[in-house]
């Protein structure tokens, strides 16, 4: 086996205990949670005996550390349980709604990355120039303005005075069907379907509420591009190669852009893992199916199945970004050996 | 070849112009080798970006003319100027493991050399890459291509350099303390391969240098700097022999030579006697056997491996050796920041190992044995004014307070030639030499009877390790303490040293009195490290 491999391995094998530990804390904290599920699944006409009769369907009724070892068992078989408030397993409804976020979060962030890395670089290139000033204007807006206030004024402008982008409901029109699920990412199964109409339809509905978002992610990845590179520009070795002469091109891209390239991915692992928690905001003004807005949901009518699905699914996601971060890291600066640990 | 005449260079800073070079004139003709000596802010790096165009940013040549060649490097595009540098003029730097690309193969980076300037192609360029590592005698050089500049020691990174920046057949190479940072048989390997290359290839080479010494053995004429402007210029022998501008006279006292003793370092140095001191019979400090081992990543690794010393009270020992050679180990547990493996150290006949190193900051014994660290600008807290600084240890460990501390510390500023109005000053608004001294108070407030002293004056200017060493002499012979003072210097552990202790691979190689040590070594290693000591021009003594 080579050593990489291995290392890979290793890590996954690291991240188990971590899961474990999530498992644990998420049935203890959604037990902790005010409120009775059954109360709120019983309906508010019913009497104290058919409450019972639903707490003991629920298996509410036994002893903590049962419904914990049962939970694990569902766990294991891939039974996330069933979802009170929808109605549905929450593992389908995780299975629609985790796509949706995914599909708007990195539509955001590329977005995010193909405007805040340019000027970032730009920026740091020329100090004190009017590329510089703009990123700073674009930073301190990004920061200082909520994502509530940005997507209303966007749907205000683009949707109410101007017509342009469709009724900010949803990931698709009503007029528009559903491609067939491949990846569950709308753009690329409507790709995939070669369903160009759809494409574009979802392209539309897409469009706002990734700007809204990429506004606000904008300004991190903005500000340590540009802090990164005037680090890596003032460094000795970037001496060293130009007084060899190498081109100002290679000196940017091939030396100092590389070496900033640390740094900008750490930020752009914790954007990413932040912005799909804090996308909740968004999802909620843009009627976003997503996998925010249905934990809020699940969380206000104490729906336990649904919150440990969602904490849980949240969770294995960290863990892979992290392990594809430390991964890219190794990829990028040979200094980083897995082999040590 | 070069002539640089009338160059002023000026930076833009926030508080405004700063003239960094101003009026300089120099010439370098075909084959020769120019040194430029001078103090930390003398210019002399300044004046070589300048003709190399690749000032930092704010840098801007106001006035003169740089001809190289029949070109005017001024005046030149910047296309010109990137065919020029490294084709035509190239540079290398000092600390060469950061002037190398961190995540780049070494062979790469060359590789982007050869290529940038038409020397290879893509077919040919490894090839050729290899063999420019070869002509700086890196051994095994297909292999070293692929390694990253984290793998390599310190030498070698500035051979990978030289490579570089001989790759493409320069006729102009400019040296920019290439042996700073480097160990000394390592400087002498680097300067002496430097210097063979620039023979061989009938190029013209600038040795830009603080060390005059360096500058005299291995140039062919000397302008020396100061405040931006070159105050004198000559022959090696010339400038040694007889200096004629007073800062030259003062820099070359300074630099210590063989027959120099503390106070010849000084301008006025012989008007003022030492203060006569007494070593006792009685060993304040005894070591025995003392080992410290890590574990490394295969099987352990004996730091420092069986040494066994004794300093009397009120004597001077010296410590040398290279990096690595566990001379800071040692000094460490001495100064109980770290526990020993084995072996005993008896401190006024009580054995200081049965305390535990944590333990030991609480020990009474804690006040008698202090450190001045090497850096003084990493070793003060830089929130901490000067008198905090040196308050610090005076309230922790002897629990002075208000109008007695502040007296204290203020005869600690006069005992040390601190002015009292810089007391209030934080670390950056010193100089080097005023923070040397700030660490030096801070260590004898507690009036130790043992001071460690570990490379005290290595990141200071000559002129300023005079002052600092002939402080050091002063002190011990006015509160009569012993010192054991590290460096990787000879010369300057010889003007304060009664006794020597020469370490190699955690080993003592050889002790003894000073004068015996350095006059007759008895071991081939001692021999080596004196020999690599740049010295003067033959037959020739500090004036």
């Amino acid at each position: 086996m080579s050593p990489r491999l291995r290392a890979i391995l290793l890590r996954l094998v690291q991240a188990i205990p971590v899961v474990i530990g999530v498992v644990v804390i998420s049935f203890v904290l959604t037990r902790a949670l005010p409120g009775d599920p059954a109360v709120y699944f019983a309906g508010a006409a019913a009497d104290e005996e058919s409450i019972a009769q639903i707490r003991t369907s629920m298996g509410l009724d036994k002893p903590l550390p049962i419904q914990f070892l049962q939970y694990v068992a569902d766990l294991l078989q891939g039974d996330f349980g069933q979802s009170v408030y929808s109605g549905q397993p929450v593992a389908e409804d995780l299975a629609n709604r985790l796509p949706a976020s995914l599909e708007l979060t990195l539509t955001a962030l590329i977005l995010s990355c193909a405007i805040a890395i340019p000027i970032g670089v730009l920026a740091a290139k020329n100090p004190g120039s009017f590329v510089d000033q703009l990123c700073r204007i674009l930073v301190t807006a990004g920061v200082s303005l909520p994502t509530f206030f940005t997507g209303i004024l966007l749907i205000y402008v683009f949707y109410y005075l101007l017509g342009l982008a469709p009724s900010p409901l949803g990931r698709l029109d009503f007029l528009y069907i559903e491609p067939d699920n491949v990846t569950g990412f709308y753009l690329i199964d409507a790709l995939i379907a070669g369903d160009w109409e759809t494409w574009f339809a979802s392209l539309k509905q897409l469009i706002l509420p990734a700007i809204t978002l990429a506004l606000f992610t904008l300004a991190p990845i903005a500000r340590m591009t540009r802090a990164a590179m005037l680090s890596a520009l003032s460094s000795d070795f970037i001496r060293t190669a130009r007084a060899a002469g190498l081109s100002d091109h290679k000196v940017t891209y091939g030396y100092a852009f590389r070496n900033a390239l640390l740094p900008i991915i750490t930020t752009l692992g914790m954007v990413f893992s932040f912005s799909l928690g804090a996308n909740v905001l968004v999802e909620k003004v843009f009627a976003w199916p997503g996998i925010g807005s249905y934990a809020v949901e699940a969380l206000v009518v104490s729906d336990y199945a649904a919150v440990q699905g969602f904490v849980l699914a949240m969770a294995l996601l960290f863990v892979t970004l992290n392990l594809v971060i430390d991964l890219t890291y190794s990829v990028i600066d040979p200094r980083i050996g897995f082999d040590t640990k | 070849m070069l002539s640089i005449k009338d160059l002023n260079v000026s930076f833009n800073t926030r508080r405004g112009r700063v003239d960094a070079v101003c009026g300089v004139s120099l010439e370098v003709a075909k084959g020769q080798i120019l040194g430029i000596v001078g103090e930390s802010g003398s210019g002399k790096s300044v004046t070589s970006y300048a003709l190399m165009r690749i000032l930092d940013r704010g840098g801007i040549i106001r006035q003169g003319e740089i001809i190289y060649s029949g070109i005017d490097l001024r005046n030149a595009s910047e296309q010109q100027m990137t065919e020029i540098r490294g084709r035509e003029i190239s540079m290398i730097f000092q600390n060469p493991r950061a002037a190398l690309n961190p995540i780049r193969k070494v062979g790469h980076q060359l590789e982007d050399v050869l290529r940038q300037h038409a020397q290879a192609t893509r077919y040919t360029a490894k090839e050729k890459a290899i063999e420019a590592l070869e002509a700086v005698k890196i051994r095994d050089a297909a292999e070293r291509y692929d390694a990253y500049p984290f793998e390599l020691s310190g030498g070698m990174c500035q051979r990978v350099v030289i490579a570089i920046a001989l790759a493409c057949n320069p006729r102009l190479l400019i040296a920019d303390e290439p042996t700073t940072g480097l160990d000394i048989t390592t400087q002498k390997a680097v300067m002496d391969l430097v210097l063979e290359l620039i023979r061989d290839r009938e190029m013209s080479a600038i040795l830009i240098t603080h060390d005059l010494g360096l500058a005299t053995e291995y140039c062919d004429q000397i302008s020396v700097m100061k405040n931006g402007e070159v105050v004198e210029k000559g022959t090696p022998q010339k400038i040694f022999s007889s200096p004629e501008h007073p800062y030259t006279q003062k820099l070359v006292k300074a630099t210590p030579s063989k027959g120099s003793s503390i106070r010849d370092l000084l301008p006025d140095g012989g008007n003022l006697p030492l203060a006569p001191r007494q070593i006792s019979e009685f060993p304040l400090l005894a070591v025995q056997d003392l080992k410290k081992t890590y574990k490394g990543k295969s099987g352990p690794i004996d730091a420092v491996n069986g040494v066994s010393f004794k300093i009397f009270e009120g004597q001077t020992v010296g410590l040398v050796g290279e990096s690595g050679c566990g001379k800071s180990t040692t000094s460490s547990m001495l100064v109980r920041l770290l526990d020993s493996s084995s072996g005993r150290i008896l401190f006024n006949g009580d054995d200081l190992t049965e305390i535990s190193a944590k333990a030991f900051a609480k020990d009474p014994r804690r006040t008698d044995i202090q450190m001045v660290f090497q850096d003084a600008t990493d070793s003060l807290n830089p929130r901490f004014t000067a008198r905090q600084s040196i308050a610090d240890p005076l309230k922790q460990l002897v629990k002075l307070r208000g109008s007695a501390l502040n007296s204290r510390i203020e005869e600690l500023a006069d005992l040390v030639g601190l002015p009292i109005h810089l007391l209030d000053r934080f670390p950056h608004q010193l100089s080097g030499g005023q923070k040397a001294r700030v660490g030096i108070a801070k260590a004898i407030s507690v009036n130790p009877k043992f001071l460690i002293l570990d490379e005290p004056t290595a990141a200071l200017d000559v002129s300023i390790q005079a002052i600092v060493l002939n402080l050091l002499a002063d002190l011990r012979a006015k509160l009569g303490m012993s010192f054991l003072f590290v460096s990787h210097d000879l010369q300057v552990v010889r003007l304060l040293s009664d006794y020597v202790i020469v370490m190699r691979d955690g080993e003592i190689v050889e002790q003894g009195p000073t004068e015996i040590v350095m006059g007759q070594p008895s071991s081939d290693y001692t021999r080596t490290l004196l020999s690599t000591v740049p010295k003067p021009p033959s037959g020739l003594t500090a004036a």
